[in-house]
């Protein structure tokens, strides 16, 4: 009934239509191309670019005096360029490494942009109320015309990023083989890094400066665990960045009190959690049960090589040892009365009287073979 | 000048030498990015603290802060070693949950007090004077410059105690954990540190100017020398010097403090960025254009030590013959021409060349280097 209840809201609310149509938008977008910040090291270029756009929202209202989402995102997106260029400038011809490059240009950019809010703010002109929006976003104040902006602009840049597709493969993974083959990898850092901007200049306005950075790091390291393929890493890095926004929409708009953007990035957060833990093959859950499982093999192995060797001393092959004897020769070994067991299951030892065990013939053939492997490395 | 105005500039003057010096090891050590995070995270800390304390002046909501920021880093250095992710992407991941958390709590639970979420981002030094600080009933000042103040001493004294400890964490930490020196142990006890400074600074100075002041000076002071306790000096004096001059600008435009001492420190850090004496773009610029000619002028000696006193020399030397053997263009070769001539490198007789001395030694000299 509940579930029914939020379903009817998502298309029939007209707020949470927008927010949740706005939300999945800026998702989409930024979940494609953070794939590529995430594979090239630069996520944290995103959370710098982010801060950086905010002079470029202030001048721009001070050129045109107007909200015009539109003109706002221009100017958002030249000030976050400009600020990639200052900082790839730093790092190329100074000794002054990316971190502190970062942190510089994010903060200072952000210090103006401040500066200039605080300015404008005085200023005798009410139109600037509702600028500092951008600061942590207002999903719940988004127009129509806000999510047919972002939705162009970013349609904009997932097209470009298709046309270049094989080039930017190129750029991220095998930069110098790409300048080799005589593409101009320098152009196309600046069109990739465009894009970038272009995706975090839309969610500006619904999540706010400080959690676009999130928006573009977790879907992006989420994706990373189910897959090594590039096309199936952005396509899922999308629908993880459009999830969250959906999720983060319907959930703070049932639960009163949350902010849309926090939620947003705490359902990304809750993603990037459930791949880390889950994701086939790198998931860190399945890394814990196939080291268990080697480990209990390894020990299994152990054993029926201890049984071998101490039934080689005797002139009976079938002598029984007792597990007191088992342990004491694997001392450092806790788990020799389940590896016993183990062995029995498959047939290789078994219980000749309680707690005395003997090699089955199987067994014995299976131990051979390890210490044939063993002293042929 | 108020006695207000004076105490609100030597209030963040002392703010911008606290976090100058400890940003000082963070530009080093290359987790500058470190500050953003921990900045905006003791946000979560202060809400913890204020919804067990009641109080936003509780010291205890600093221990609380901090102990945040050393979370912080904590979870990042948990994810980065899944090995599932890469440095960059675990701050990246770590730092906005906690702060999306500490957001949700405030606009849920803390809707009517004086913590909002803007004031922590933004912050206004303005309201320095009005939190007095007393002692024995008497005020003495405004309480952000003695919480400052402490912290500043604290940190100097971390600095100052454990400086050759620090020291080889910073610039070799392979060797330092074989000394016994536990890097590691130093790594998080700066990080504790630059929580706790960071908690006092935001309150006075707003979490984005708490970066700023981290990160400009002591990157400005990195491209202005080599050595250790003077870069520490210079961002200091860097830090000040911003945070007293952002004042009066701000003073003057009529806009946020916060605001214009990050923008001052940009414009310091631009104007060190072209005009430091060594590593400025400028003198980057300049080098590269005197190795040019410099490079030019010993191809041009080199090619007529070549000939020399062999039959083709005339045809060789002259000076129409540069243009095709160098492949230089008249006017290149025009500077070339009168670089080597003002120096003494080479004779001109007419349109023929012919080495000096000092250009026959330069040219064997660039052989023998070869």
């Amino acid at each position: 009934m509940a579930i029914w209840q939020i379903l009817h809201n998502l298309f029939f609310d007209y707020t949470l239509r927008t927010v949740a149509l706005g939300a999945s938008a800026l998702g989409v977008v930024s979940g494609a191309l953070g794939a590529y910040a995430l594979l090239r090291r630069q996520s944290l270029l995103g959370d710098a670019i982010s801060h950086a756009a905010l002079p470029g929202v202030v001048l721009a209202f001070l050129i045109t005096r107007s909200k015009i989402p539109l003109a706002l995102m221009i100017g958002a997106g030249l000030a976050g360029w400009l600020a990639t260029l200052w900082m790839m400038s730093i790092i190329k011809n100074t000794r002054i490494k990316e971190d502190s490059a970062l942190g510089l240009v994010l903060s200072v950019f952000f210090g103006f942009g401040l500066m200039l809010l605080t300015f404008t703010q005085r200023l005798p002109d009410a139109r600037q109320a509702g600028l500092d929006h951008f600061l942590f976003g207002q999903a719940a104040a988004l127009l129509v015309s806000d999510v047919i902006s972002m939705m162009a602009l970013g349609g904009l840049a997932l097209l470009l990023l298709g046309l270049f597709w094989k080039e930017f493969k190129l750029l991220s993974f095998d930069q110098d083989f790409g300048a080799s083959l005589g593409f101009p990898m320098g152009v196309l850092n600046g069109i990739l890094t465009t894009l970038l901007v272009i995706a975090i200049v839309i969610g500006l306005q619904a999540v706010g400066v400080v959690l676009m950075s999130a928006m573009v790091v977790a879907p992006a390291a989420a994706a990373r665990q189910w897959t090594n393929r590039l096309g199936v890493m952005v396509l899922l890095s999308s629908i993880f960045g459009a999830a969250a926004g959906v999720s983060g929409a319907v959930i703070s708009s049932t639960a009163g009190g949350l902010s849309t953007g926090p939620t947003v990035v705490l359902c990304a957060s809750a993603i990037v959690l459930f791949s880390l833990l889950l994701a086939p093959n790198r998931g860190l859950l399945w890394n814990w049960m196939r080291q268990q499982r080697n480990r209990r093999r390894l020990g299994m192995e152990l054993v029926l090589l201890d049984l071998y060797h101490m039934a080689g001393q005797h002139e009976d092959p079938e002598h029984a040892h007792s597990l007191a004897a088992l342990r004491a020769v694997n001392p450092g070994n806790a788990g020799v009365p389940a590896s016993l067991r183990a062995l029995e299951r498959r047939g290789l030892a078994r219980q000749q009287a309680p707690g005395m065990w003997q090699l089955t013939a199987e067994g014995r053939m299976e131990a051979e073979r390890l210490s044939r492997e063993q002293a042929t490395p | 000048m108020s006695i207000f105005q004076f105490e609100i500039q030597i209030t963040v003057a002392v703010t911008a030498v606290a976090c100058a010096l400890l940003g000082t090891f963070l530009v080093l050590r290359r987790t500058a990015m470190m500050s953003d995070a921990i900045s905006h995270t003791v946000l979560l800390g202060i809400v913890i603290g204020f919804f067990i304390f009641k109080d936003l002046t509780s010291p205890f909501l600093i221990v609380g802060a901090a102990m945040v920021g050393v979370l912080t880093v904590s979870l990042a250095a948990l994810l980065e070693r899944t090995r599932l992710v890469k440095e960059d992407a675990s701050i990246g991941l770590a730092y906005p949950v906690l702060f999306s958390i500490a957001v949700i709590l405030i606009s849920r639970y803390a809707g009517d007090v004086h913590l909002d979420t803007d004031a922590v981002l933004v912050g206004e030094p303005a309201f320095i004077p009005f939190e007095r600080f007393y002692l024995f009933g008497y005020d003495i000042g405004p309480r952000g410059f003695y919480l400052m103040g402490g912290i500043l001493l604290i940190d100097l004294g971390f600095i100052l105690f454990l400086y050759k400890e620090l020291k080889l964490s910073t610039f070799d930490a392979g060797l330092a954990a074989a000394l016994g020196f536990a890097p590691l142990l130093m790594h998080y006890a700066l990080m504790s540190l630059v929580s706790v400074t960071v908690v006092g600074a935001f309150d006075i100075v707003g979490s984005i100017l708490v970066v700023a002041l981290m990160v400009a000076p002591p990157a400005a002071a990195y491209l202005l020398t080599d050595h250790l306790p003077r870069m520490l000096g210079l961002s200091a004096l860097l830090g000040a010097g911003c945070a007293i001059s952002g004042y009066w600008l701000a003073h003057f435009l009529d806009a946020s403090i916060a605001g214009s001492i990050a923008a001052m420190t940009g414009i310091v850090f631009v104007l060190v960025f072209l005009l430091a004496p060594e590593r400025g773009l400028l003198a980057l610029a300049r080098r590269r254009a005197r190795q040019r000619w410099e490079f030019a002028q010993t191809m041009l000696v080199m090619h007529l030590l070549n000939h020399e006193g062999l039959p083709e020399a005339p045809q060789e030397s002259r000076i129409a013959h540069l243009r095709e053997h160098m492949r230089w263009d008249d006017t290149f070769a025009a500077g070339v021409l009168r670089r080597c001539l003002a120096q003494g490198l080479i004779s001109q007789d007419r349109d023929s060349l012919a080495l000096t001395e000092s250009g026959r030694q330069r040219a064997q000299q660039a052989f023998l280097d070869e």
